[in-house]
């Protein structure tokens, strides 16, 4: 099956007046039909920057400077503004991270739906009003119709990031980029909201881009998870593969500083350091300065490793004995 | 709603009250009428005829009880230099400048709006600093040296539109007006840009800066991953959130424009109120002063109110009386 999207060597740099800041440096990846792949890393990674360069959304100064974006095998980033908008909202939509300012405060709910059919299909106000009611059943909204002609203060957090799920599932995409869309949500209703996500992405077979910082939502979620450090991917696999087995001492480093993922009365090992400014990585490996293993070598490029399924860029990977 | 409205009115009247209570007082304070309205020569007799006539007399709280009494019956005084009941001549003259204030007011909003959303929607470029410049001169130059410079350039140089004088008014549905002949509009035209030109800043400067603050916000973001038209996101995701700051001050200075159009009105010999207070003023004419600042404040209250639920209408969350 050919994969929904395929990423190859993107950059997208934001243009600052100190120099080329690399917010997503040479990633590639691909998501294959169904597929849902969690991106995960610390703020700054990239992970926001790269969802939205497939988008085609990177605010000034940002661009993407290299790479393709293969969408069902045409690339996005050849597409002019219009075709690239008949692309947006249609065949991928977007979920984002803060549900109270992703709505406009001062258009009914009912508005800001309808606009979405009719931005891509030529219906009438009466039939694309009748699909937004639709689909705010779908994502668990009682009374839909009534809840059409609400205002977004109507609604609490989590009705309104299921508001925005309704939004982003009217048009059935392909595949739908959900940029920590639970972040923002109380414990209880980030559940509930991953459960949804989950259970309509597989009803309607779309494919999920699932970025976050939370390694737990993650594990829960994806079937392959991607990790970014400093605009890079360096490491990438199954998601049982890589929260068990991790190859990449970053990975790993995450992992021990995860509450839950270390025994009970054994302190937490958060990764020492901080993420380099993006202005002033170190060359080689990004993430030498805060690494035990690092030797001499890693001031040079680490290439991309693949094995057994698993990609990974670092000169010395953990070892598993099963590996 | 309706409570809204019943607490709105009971507040305007003490509004109104206070209002008057200063005004008497203050001009009672200015000077003594009877100075400017007697002939100098005037024997003794005479002039405590006049003063009692015009109840100058009476302590100030009786005075006032007295206005305020008549006041009551719908009768704010009569024009001590007139002698025409005050209210009369006020509503004489209001006519000519709300046509004024209108059309400079509609003038900032139809040339302010677009304006403001092109500087705003391409930040930093060529038409941006051009407008933004234009505006800090619309923002700077004083009001009256506008006006002679409007004059000196249209008037006595091109000779295109006359200086002075309301010209000739036609009627459309029993309202006298300006509008409604060429010749009153040619002699509109400069005095309604003399006193837009401050507001016309005002609003480019609003707009701009509430496209700059709006544009970068998650949800216009989130409209473009839905794939709307960047047209739809600009007129109406966008321009709905600006006109809550838009609709708050062009509320304020609309009735600033009403009240202090004096300036316009002068340098152009408008025959509009600001000219009659002014004229008032140094008459010290008590009655129409007082009746003019009255007829302000209601003019105000009346404004604010109209503000308020046009901020209904557009902004969801200020619901007036709460429960719907």
């Amino acid at each position: 099956m050919t994969p929904v999207l395929e990423v190859k060597n993107l950059s997208t740099h934001f243009m600052t007046r100190r120099g080329a800041l690399k917010a997503v440096d040479d990633v590639s990846f691909t998501v294959g039909q169904r597929e849902i792949v969690g991106l995960v890393g610390e703020s700054g990674s990239g992970k926001s920057i790269t969802g939205f360069s497939i988008l085609g959304l990177v605010d000034p100064p940002g661009r993407v400077v290299n790479g393709q974006i293969l969408f069902n095998g045409d690339d996005l980033l050849k597409m002019s503004p219009a075709a690239m908008r008949t692309i947006r909202g249609k065949r991928i939509a977007m979920i984002f991270q803060d549900p109270m300012m992703t709505l406009n405060p001062v258009l009914s709910v009912g508005t800001q739906m309808i606009e979405t059919v009719q931005a891509h299909d030529r219906v009438s106000r009466a039939e694309a009003r009748q699909r937004s009611r639709d689909a705010l059943g779908l994502v668990g909204i009682p009374s839909p119709e009534e809840r059409l002609d609400s205002y977004p203060h109507q609604f609490s957090g989590g009705m309104r990031q299921r508001v925005a799920i309704a939004i982003a599932l009217l048009h059935r995409p392909d595949l739908i980029i959900a940029d920590e869309p639970t972040t923002a949500l109380d414990v209880t209703i980030q559940s509930q909201i991953l459960f949804e996500i989950k259970r309509l992405a597989g009803e309607f077979g779309m494919a999920l881009i699932w970025i976050s910082h939370d390694l737990g939502v993650v594990a829960a979620l994806a079937d392959r998870i991607m990790v970014m450090y400093a605009g890079r991917i360096v490491e990438a696999g199954r998601v049982d593969g890589v929260l068990t087995e991790p190859r990449h001492p970053y990975t790993s480093g995450l992992l021990s500083a995860v509450p839950a993922a270390v025994p009970r009365g054994e302190p937490l090992r958060p990764i020492p350091g901080f993420a380099p400014s993006p202005l002033s990585r170190p060359s080689g490996c990004a993430f030498r300065d805060r690494c035990a293993r690092a030797t001499d070598i890693c001031a040079t490029e680490p290439m991309l490793e693949i094995a057994a399924g698993r990609e990974f860029r670092c000169f010395h990977p953990h070892l598993w004995s099963a590996a | 709603m309706t409570v809204f409205v019943i607490r709105r009115f009971l507040q305007s009247i003490a509004v109104l009250i206070v209002t008057a209570v200063i005004v008497f007082i203050g001009i009672y304070a200015i000077g003594d009428p009877a100075e400017m309205l007697i002939a100098p020569d005037a024997s003794p007799a005479e002039r405590a005829q006049v003063v009692a006539s015009l109840g100058l007399d009476k302590p100030l709280w009786e005075q006032f009880f007295t206005f305020a009494w008549n006041a009551l019956h719908g009768d704010l005084g009569r024009s001590f230099v007139f002698n025409r009941p005050s209210i009369a001549l006020i509503f004489e003259r209001l006519p000519a400048t709300l046509e004024l204030t209108l059309t400079g007011l509609v003038f900032a909003l139809v040339l302010g709006i677009p304006l403001g959303l092109l500087s705003g929607l391409k930040p930093n470029s060529a038409t941006d600093e051009v407008i933004m410049t234009g505006s800090i001169f619309g923002f700077s130059l004083p009001s009256f040296w506008q006006g002679m410079m409007l004059i000196m350039i249209f008037s006595v140089w091109l000779g295109w539109l006359p200086s002075t004088g309301r010209g000739q008014m036609g009627e459309f549905l029993g309202i006298h007006s300006s509008l409604f002949t060429l010749d009153g509009l040619t002699h509109l035209i400069l005095p309604a840009i003399n006193l837009s030109l401050f507001k016309l800043s005002l609003v480019i400067r609003l707009t701009r800066t509430g496209v700059r603050e709006t544009m970068p916000l998650d949800f216009v973001k989130f409209a473009r991953a839905k794939g709307i038209s960047e047209r739809r996101i600009v007129f109406v995701h966008v321009f709905k959130n600006i006109l809550i700051p838009l609709i708050t001050v062009i509320g304020l200075e609309l009735g600033s424009m009403l009240a202090f159009a004096v300036v316009t009105e002068t340098i152009f010999a408008w025959p509009g109120i600001g000219k009659l207070l002014i004229d008032s003023i140094m008459r010290l004419d008590r009655p129409v002063v007082v009746a003019y600042l009255l007829v302000i404040v209601s003019l105000f209250i009346f404004i604010n109110f109209v503000v308020d639920v046009l901020y209904s209408l557009v902004d969801p969350r200020v619901r007036l009386g709460g429960a719907q």
